[in-house]
């Protein structure tokens, strides 16, 4: 018997719903969550006040260098994050490896990321994402990737951006697009939406909805390549409702500080005053390298479809 | 009559949102400043941890509970509810100490035990059902004498409130119920002298 059960009559209890797996990203929201590979930088993140951490062997700057297959992270390197901190803990599956999905629910981690930044093990399907109890996030870098990542089960949305690059440019490019694209669908007709979902590649029903509401059906962050507070703030301006960051803080000179003040730039996203307090005296960011300098086959945002 | 809801990080767009619904007006609260002439305020589910933080950050603990001696309501939704109590579990953390209760932090497990359920409502002129959605919910452990209980799912409690400031470990906003935030606003109106938008 779970806890829940104990609590009250175990009559009407239920686990794994929608509504519960977007709440989770409710609570997220205006947060940032930190990418960490050890314990003690996953206490550094908490102290800092990161809503979440993403357990990891390398962080993704590193997967970049390394090449090689990247892969879900060792158990036991997961465990001893989530031992380490009280706030919720992420961790990353290639894509289309449900396995990999099973084996960190058994570990009860809080939110797995079906994650381009680790080496595909499927080129053709994503993981249904509806058998898990626990949530998922997935990449996208347009509506018709979200919208598809959707109808598999996802409940939350991220940019894909290009990880471990400190670039912030290709997140920008994939907010914008989704925006863009949500307005088109706005002031389209119900021909024109038909048109629309075959041209995004996604369910009608939910092009329906897009159109109507005019924003995703689950949360929308940011990530891939955010390195300053300024960045965190520019893709919450851009209507991110909360953010990822990757290498940025723990490839930095100065982490603890990095990461206080990305959270928050964050919180105070539209006040320049804040931000400009702020970001004083941070030491140096990430290296970071130009995106243009990348080779096609060197780019992680083309995994996944 | 505006309703201000704390907006450093967590939900607290969805208060807003079942604010509206209610035809309620409200306001962001991110700076002390924010505060002046609100008749409630509501802190949103969240992660504590982080909530404390930027609180001290931005200086609004003192400003809030000079609130609560001003006998302007304050409603804490889950690390709403973990902010207003006076000790907090697992880990033991500070807070703002305006509620005579015992929480403990992630008390049903981690996300894949979060729940959906059926309570009861007890403020009302009669028990009746209220839907709870619990996210890595707390629990109350204990409360001092002071404290009403509003409602409990089995025997469990799991809202409360103690003068001014009311306190829930689930979270309302996500719910298609609306009894709780009428509460409230029944509450906030009545502080202020004024009749209730809801």
């Amino acid at each position: 018997m779970t806890a829940s059960e104990q609590a009250g009559d175990t009559k009407g209890i239920v686990h794994g719903t929608l509504r519960l797996k977007t709440g989770l990203a409710e609570m997220l929201k205006g947060g940032v969550i930190m990418d960490v590979t050890t314990a003690e930088q996953a206490k550094i993140a908490e102290d800092a006040g990161a809503v979440a951490v993403m357990a990891l062997e390398r962080v993704p700057a590193d997967i970049r260098k390394s090449g090689g297959v990247a892969r879900m992270a060792d158990p036991a390197k997961i465990r001893e994050i989530m031992e380490a901190v009280s706030i919720p803990v992420m961790a990353k599956c290639r894509i289309g490896h449900f396995v990999e999905a099973q084996i960190l629910e058994a570990l009860g981690v809080d939110y797995v990321d079906e994650s381009e930044v680790l080496t595909p093990a499927d080129e053709e399907h994503h993981i249904d994402k509806f058998r898990f109890k626990v949530p998922f996030v997935c990449g996208a870098r347009d509506l018709g990737e979200a919208l598809r990542r959707i109808a598999e089960g996802a409940a939350l949305i991220r940019t894909k951006g290009e990880a471990g690059t400190g670039n912030v440019v290709e997140a920008v490019r994939h907010i914008r697009r989704i925006n863009r694209q949500i307005r088109e669908l706005r002031v389209m007709g119900d021909e024109e939406l038909v048109s629309a979902a075959k041209q995004l590649g996604a369910p009608l029903e939910l092009v329906r909805l897009v159109a109507r509401e005019g924003k995703l059906p689950v949360p929308n962050f940011a990530a891939g390549g955010i390195a300053t507070p300024a960045d965190a703030a520019l893709m919450m301006q851009l209507g991110a409702e909360a953010v990822f960051v990757g290498s940025g803080i723990f490839k930095s000179e100065d982490p603890p500080k990095r990461a206080a003040a990305i959270v928050q730039a964050v919180t105070h996203y539209d006040n320049p005053d804040v931000l400009a307090r702020i970001s004083e005296g941070l030491g140096e960011p990430m290296r970071g390298v130009d995106v243009h300098a990348l080779e096609e086959q060197e780019l992680l945002q083309t995994r996944g479809w | 009559m505006e309703i201000g809801v704390l907006a450093l990080q967590g939900d607290f767009a969805a208060h807003g949102r079942r604010l509206e619904q209610l035809g309620a007006s409200w306001r962001r609260v991110r700076m002390p400043e924010d505060l002046r002439g609100i008749a409630g305020l509501i802190i949103p589910g969240g992660e504590s941890t982080t909530l404390l933080k930027l609180l001290a950050r931005t200086g609004l603990e003192e400003p809030i509970r000079q609130l609560v001696r001003d006998g302007i309501p304050v409603f804490g939704t889950c690390a709403g509810l973990i902010l207003l109590a006076q000790r907090v579990l697992s880990p033991q953390q500070p807070s703002l100490g305006l509620l005579d209760v015992t929480v403990e932090r992630n008390a049903y497990g981690r996300q894949i035990d979060s729940f959906e359920a059926f309570g009861t409502w007890l403020a009302g002129a009669t028990p009746q059902p209220l839907e709870l959605v619990f996210i890595r919910a707390p629990r109350i452990r204990a409360v001092g004498p002071g404290v009403r209980i509003l409602a409990r799912l089995g025997e469990e409690i799991v809202a409360v409130e103690q003068g001014p400031v009311l306190g829930a470990t689930f979270h309302p906003e996500l719910s298609q119920d609306v009894t709780v935030h009428q509460y409230f606003l029944q509450r906030c109106a009545n502080a202020a002298g004024v009749a209730s938008p809801a």
